[in-house]
């Protein structure tokens, strides 16, 4: 049966390797063309500040898939997303300014660096959970922002370190677009990973482990194991996102890295949907487009009321504060689950059942 | 050793606030397993308000004290009624994360009425210090410790034999127990957060006293995790044993070994400790780990 927007309405496959296909349905692989197509020409529409923001979101796109990883499909919670982009950031500052390799060489070492260190935090996981987790990566993150402010031979210090755009041969990928198309073609594949990720045998597992770790261990998973490779694989997704990042704003310094910046990530996947590799998305280009709406408005408004703008950035604090709070009470599920719910009401529609 | 010993005073002072801070904290956490990460605002409101109050009516200090512990009672409740209460069956995250979320509206609340500039408090306390043999201690600091101790002894009274406090403990035991043996949940929750927010409320204006009211402030409800933790997250006395070892320590810390790294070893010393605590004896030196059934 169909339904009148011409969904199936059940299931009607008749192999495994239909059964296994990511685009399942006809309207699924309009819809991902589609989605290719306003990704890649949205540069000749767009104008290059939108561009730029664009970039901005999708970079936070791969470090909340990132996230998501650790915190919604495997349960372990992290307020050190911060330091950790710091790490991707540094890392590929220190492997292309300081030690001259290409940044070709550098994307893939600093994720592959930050998963390291973060595998090495994560190691106390398999001891705490819950509240004692989140401290620890607390902790994680002053420690580790501490040795960076202090590590002057390698890090700069509180100066920071300057970094070059990449180069494809002569081409240097200076302009906002070029540097768009680098960074939607690593988000497309850290998705693409996402998804089959959680479809695998490592995601079941990790999602055994979030439900309940000691009765996960009990069927055979290795605990110790799967925490820790959350942990790193988390990590490289966001080292990825440090590194991509730190080449855009082509400057990193110790501020750009602080709590504020793992609040605002555990803010996108909480807003987004945890466990949700399309939700950590929403989430991103949610809470990296916040600021940037607020600030129109706040502008807007400056015309009838006075002077507002000295208090914009305890007004957008107070805003952000206000929009966890309202999404935790009312939609738990996240931005994710309200577009569920809306497809799933059309797919019947007009029917309720 | 005299250096030592000012070392010494100077961490005992600062560890008797943590302790303080730290009792907030630990009284939520026992009767209601949420970890408040927006203590350091009530900190922050605590001070303002006292501050304001001070400065805007020329009330004796006692009085603009009392009527800021009024406000921050009914800051508590409002905080446990509009945010906690909706969240009563949420999973830890959403718990953690609602907690940062209510720091980051309550300072951007904060910072919108007081703006960003760090105000001195007016002189309360005499300023000549006072000498111990070769050791100096301003007033403030002197007071300060006779607060938390008071506090303290207080706190332990109370949980011993007032009825409410009994109940706390019921609560904070077993909510279900309780409830079955007709204690309203609800309303000692409330009550927990209430008194939360005014311990926070008098480590605000204790500090304000020490280092002026500005949005630095907040920082110790970071701060103070450490002591939580060394402490034990449900040890009441855990929380002011360990305020005061992580105030010593700290000031150790940054008295000797400073010179050596160049400085900001101070800030995070206590979270260099919660991480080893962490993989040690990860219940602190104080708190209750229980068995886990699948």
């Amino acid at each position: 049966m169909k339904s009148i927007l011409g969904k199936n309405l059940g299931n009607y496959r008749t192999s495994y390797r239909a059964d296994m296909a990511l685009l399942n349905s006809r309207n699924k692989k309009i819809g991902m063309v589609i989605l290719l197509l306003v990704i890649f020409l949205l540069p000749m529409f767009a104008s290059n500040y939108f561009i730029g923001l664009m970039t901005l979101c999708i970079i936070s796109s791969i470090g909340a898939i990132g996230l998501n990883i650790l915190t919604g499909f495997t349960g372990q919670i992290s307020i050190g997303v911060g330091a950790f982009l710091g790490v991707g950031g540094y890392a590929s500052a220190i492997l292309t300014t300081s030690m001259g390799y290409s940044f070709w060489i550098a994307l893939p070492l600093a994720g592959i660096i930050t998963a390291i260190i973060g595998g090495l935090f994560g190691i106390p996981s398999l001891r705490l959970k819950g509240l004692y987790l989140a401290i620890a990566t607390l902790a994680a993150q002053f420690v580790i922002l501490f040795i960076i402010r202090r590590w002057v031979s390698l890090t700069n210090g509180t100066s920071g370190m300057v970094l070059q755009r990449p180069t494809i041969g002569d081409f240097a990928l200076s302009s906002n677009t070029s540097y768009y198309y680098l960074s939607a073609i690593a988000f497309l594949l850290s998705a693409f990973y996402a998804i089959n990720l959680v479809r695998s045998r490592t995601g079941r597992a990790f999602f055994a482990v979030r439900d309940r770790d000691m009765a996960a261990q009990i069927m055979g998973i290795n605990l110790f194991k799967y925490k820790v490779m959350a942990f790193a694989i988390s990590s490289f997704f966001i080292g990825i996102a440090g590194s991509l990042l730190a080449h855009y704003t082509m400057i990193v310094s110790p501020e750009f890295y602080e709590i504020n910046v793992s609040i605002q990530y555990l803010a996108m996947i909480l807003i987004g949907g945890l466990g949700s590799v399309f939700g950590s998305i929403l989430g991103a280009f949610f809470i990296t487009l916040l600021p940037v709406v607020l600030n129109i408005i706040v502008g807007s408004l400056s015309g009838i009321l006075t002077d507002l703008s000295h208090i914009l950035s305890a007004f957008e604090e107070f805003v952000f504060g206000a929009v966890i709070i309202l999404f935790l009470i009312f939609e738990p599920g996240g931005l994710a689950h309200m577009w569920s719910n809306t497809v799933n009401y059309f797919k019947k529609w007009p029917f309720s059942y | 050793m005299d250096f030592f010993l000012q070392i010494l005073v100077t961490g005992i002072v600062v560890g008797s606030i943590y302790g303080l801070v730290a009792l907030g904290f630990v009284l939520i956490y026992r009767s209601s397993d949420v970890l408040n990460l927006a203590n350091g605002e009530f900190v922050l409101i605590g001070g303002y308000v006292c501050l304001t109050i001070m400065t805007a009516s020329n009330l004796p200090f006692i009085v603009a004290l009392l009527i800021t512990l009024v406000i921050s009672v009914l800051l508590g409740f409002s905080v446990e009624r509009l945010v906690i209460r909706p969240l009563k069956n949420a999973p830890v995250i959403s718990i953690i994360m609602a907690t940062i979320g209510l720091a980051s509206l309550l300072g951007g609340l904060v910072h919108m009425v007081w703006g960003h500039r760090t105000r001195t408090f007016p002189q309360v306390f005499p300023s000549e210090p006072i000498h111990f043999g070769g050791l100096i201690i301003t007033p403030v600091y002197l007071w300060s410790f006779i607060t938390v101790l008071v506090l303290l002894v207080t706190f332990t009274l109370f949980f011993k034999f007032s009825k409410m406090g009994i109940a706390m403990r019921a609560v904070a035991d077993d909510a279900k127990a309780a409830m079955s043996m007709g204690i309203s949940v609800k309303n000692v929750l409330a009550v927990t957060w209430a008194i939360a927010a005014v311990v926070a409320a008098i480590g605000g204006t204790l500090l304000g006293m020490i280092n002026g009211v500005g949005p630095i402030m907040a920082t110790i409800g970071l701060t103070v995790l450490p002591v939580v933790i060394l402490g034990g997250l449900d040890s009441i006395g855990g929380a002011i044993i360990g305020g005061f070892l992580i105030g010593i320590i700290q000031n150790l810390a940054g008295g000797y070994l400073d010179p050596m790294v160049g400085g900001g070893l101070k800030e995070v010393v206590p979270f260099i400790i919660v991480l080893l605590i962490l993989l040690l004896k990860p219940y602190g030196l104080f708190g209750k780990g229980g068995a886990e059934r699948v």
